[in-house]
């Protein structure tokens, strides 16, 4: 009754094309976006913020990144949090090294030479596939770390390799607490989903889809492929480049190599086998998914601990968890192998016909 | 010279040991198509639960046996829990099932037995062989020596197991076609059990080498990123890939490490492999022995 599209006339052809051609559709993202700029800055607290709302926003940004690549294009990369690594750091020697820098620019800056680097290594990709492919992005992984541990001129001969990151100011407006650090990364996250929502329904996108369906093919109809997977690979790591600024500067605070291990990257991986692979809005869920349910988890299992008095012992605790949460991933691939997207657009299906079953 | 030949002697010998690991990847992926990225938190279970048996004063027989029926439960937990209901779906998802089981593993390993690191005496001495090095001034190590030829026995087992039982046939049908095999009437349930277990099996030898090794500790679960490399340099499906491709894995980190390194400040050691085997695939993109996939439209 509510959700359905009968007698909403598409007159032209820019309606036709709409990003969103459901007038329901419209409503429910402006409500979502009032919710995000105006409610929550509102009423959240402080540690909300920063442990939880912050790292949420960056991880769907860094996911949607590798969604573009894995879902869309179909390259499965496990390098995803090495090409983030790149992003902050480039973004840090940017602030360093150039006077007057706006800080926008630099995380650009560091988005494209993120950019620049994924496509270096996603060279590899035109002749090699699969799990080949996905192995051999692991060099990704271990050698940019490596290189920023030892190269000294880009961590600024830092001795503990630990660097503290620069303010964050725009326009002589600093963004200190955690409340505007979170609205500055909500505005950049919106930007750049919007822009990837566009680039994957129109020719660009289209053309990806051609290639991960089947490459030959693609190729046969006038798809130059290596043009399409070197875009993938351009495009996906210019937003893990952004969403490893965002992650240095909105987040940790510090630039670090540690910080962009391989446990990083396949946390993202998760979020989107989990969220939906080639779903721009299977990031987010996926990428909630993940960040809330090492959280939920442990508050849950102190409240059991607690109020039933078992005195678990602590490393107890952290095992339970790590227990819970891979038996929980797995729970989710047997239950729902096409991710969280894929229930909500079952649930659409069903609001259509509701309250008639048929 | 002798020393070239040292560190090359010392590289193959440690490239074995990848090898261990990988055979147990292969043999997985040979089977079933799944890529089981768990197979190092499979080691790093065996090797916990076979100390902890003898902490708990079991002789060394009883153990041996006891983690292998240990194993071969899991295995059948496994093959009913996981891959039985996640049969014909991508191998994206069953790779990111297989992750999530390496959590799991992990957890549980270290919830039934505790995180401290431990020592595993297996009774071989990581010291170098004295005639060896009274004659030729080289260093080989003893333990390095029997891990060889536990993995040359452990081949030659698995390769007579391969080609000469009809479990090994079984396996090697379903391995070319489940639903033709499935079609002859091989049962596929059965026979993943049965691949898992003997991957358990091939993880506990693993466990216990390298446990021995370097001791029984979390940090094993990374012996499977040492794996990685020696598969996709050998191919995926291919057993003599996974030997072959641990030799030139082991050896050429080794050299690289002690060549090169200095002059780019060392540590090299977590890449190279990957960049090798990257260079290797870039020629030849299905590893040394993979199949050669023909693609139709």
């Amino acid at each position: 009754m509510i959700y359905r599209e009968a007698g909403q006339f598409k007159a032209s052809y820019a309606a036709d094309s709409a990003i969103f051609p459901i007038r329901q559709d419209r409503i429910g993202i402006a409500i979502i976006l009032a919710l995000a700029f105006v409610v929550v800055p509102l009423t959240a607290t402080p540690y909300l913020f920063s442990a939880i709302l912050i790292p949420f926003l960056i991880l769907s940004l860094a996911a949607l990144g590798l969604n573009i690549l894995t879902g869309y294009a179909g390259q499965v990369s496990l390098g995803t949090a090495a090409f983030m690594a790149v992003g902050a750091f480039a973004s840090y020697n940017f602030m360093l090294r150039v006077p007057n820098m706006p800080i926008l620019l630099a995380f650009v800056g560091g988005g494209l030479m993120a950019a620049f680097v994924g496509i270096l290594f996603g060279l590899p990709s035109l002749r090699i596939r699969g799990f080949y492919l996905a192995v051999a992005t692991l060099a990704a992984q271990f050698f940019i770390l490596w290189v920023l541990t030892k190269v000294g001129w880009i961590t600024n001969y830092s001795s503990s390799g630990v660097i503290t990151a620069q303010r964050v100011v725009i326009l002589g407006y600093p963004f200190s607490t955690p409340a505007a650090k979170y609205l500055l990364v909500l505005s950049i996250v919106a930007v750049m989903a919007l822009a990837a929502k566009n680039m994957a329904r129109g020719n660009v996108g289209r053309s990806w889809m051609a290639v991960r369906d089947m490459d030959v093919a693609a190729e046969v109809i006038g798809i130059r492929l290596m043009r399409a997977k070197l875009l993938a690979f351009a495009v996906s790591s210019f937003y893990c480049g952004v969403a490893g600024a965002l992650y240095a500067y909105a987040y940790l605070g510090t630039v670090e190599p540690e910080a962009y291990s391989l446990d990083l990257s396949f946390r993202i991986l998760f979020m989107v086998i989990v969220g939906g692979v080639g779903s721009v809005l299977g990031s987010f869920l996926g990428s909630a998914f993940i960040t809330l349910l090492p959280v939920l988890l442990s508050v849950s299992v102190r409240f059991l601990d607690a109020s039933l008095d078992l005195h678990i012992a602590e490393s107890t605790i952290s095992n339970l968890e790590l227990m819970v949460f891979g038996g929980l991933i797995i729970f989710f691939l047997i239950v729902e192998p096409h991710g969280l997207a894929r229930l909500w657009q079952i649930a659409k299906e069903k609001l259509r016909l509701w309250p008639f079953p048929h | 010279m002798s020393f070239f030949f040292e560190v090359l002697i010392g590289g193959l010998l440690s490239g074995i040991m990848y090898s261990l690991v990988a055979l147990g990847f292969v043999l997985i992926y040979k089977a079933s198509g799944v890529f089981n990225y768990a197979q190092g938190a499979l080691v790093f279970f065996a090797a916990l639960t076979f100390v902890g048996l003898l902490e708990l004063k079991l002789p060394f027989w009883l153990a041996l046996p006891a983690t292998l029926a240990v194993m071969i439960v899991l295995a059948v937990v496994i093959e009913r829990v996981i891959l039985r209901p996640l049969v014909n779906q991508p191998q994206i998802t069953l790779f990111m099932a297989t992750i999530g089981l390496s959590f799991f593993i992990e957890g549980l390993a270290q919830m039934m037995w505790g995180a401290n690191v431990r020592g595993l005496d297996l009774g071989l001495q990581d010291e170098p062989i004295q005639w060896i090095s009274d004659t030729t001034g080289m260093n080989i190590s003893k333990f390095d020596l029997a891990a060889a030829g536990v993995a040359a026995v452990l081949v030659a087992v698995l390769a007579i197991f391969f080609n000469r039982t009809r479990i090994g046939r079984a396996l090697r049908a379903v391995a070319d076609d489940h639903q033709a095999a499935l079609a002859v009437g091989i049962p596929l349930r059965q026979i993943w059990t049965i691949v898992w277990g003997v991957a358990g099996a091939v993880a506990l030898v693993a466990g216990l080498l390298w446990g021995a090794r370097n001791g029984v500790q979390y940090a094993l679960t990374f012996v499977a990123l040492k794996a990685l490399p020696v598969l996709i340099l050998g191919g995926f499906e291919s057993v003599p890939g996974a030997i072959v491709g641990g030799l030139i894995i082991g050896a050429s980190e080794k050299l690289a490490e002690v060549y090169i390194g200095p002059y780019v400040g060392g540590g090299i050691e977590g890449w190279f492999p990957y960049v090798l085997a990257l260079v290797f695939l870039l020629v030849r993109p299905e590893g040394l022995f993979g199949e050669k996939i023909i693609r139709r439209i």
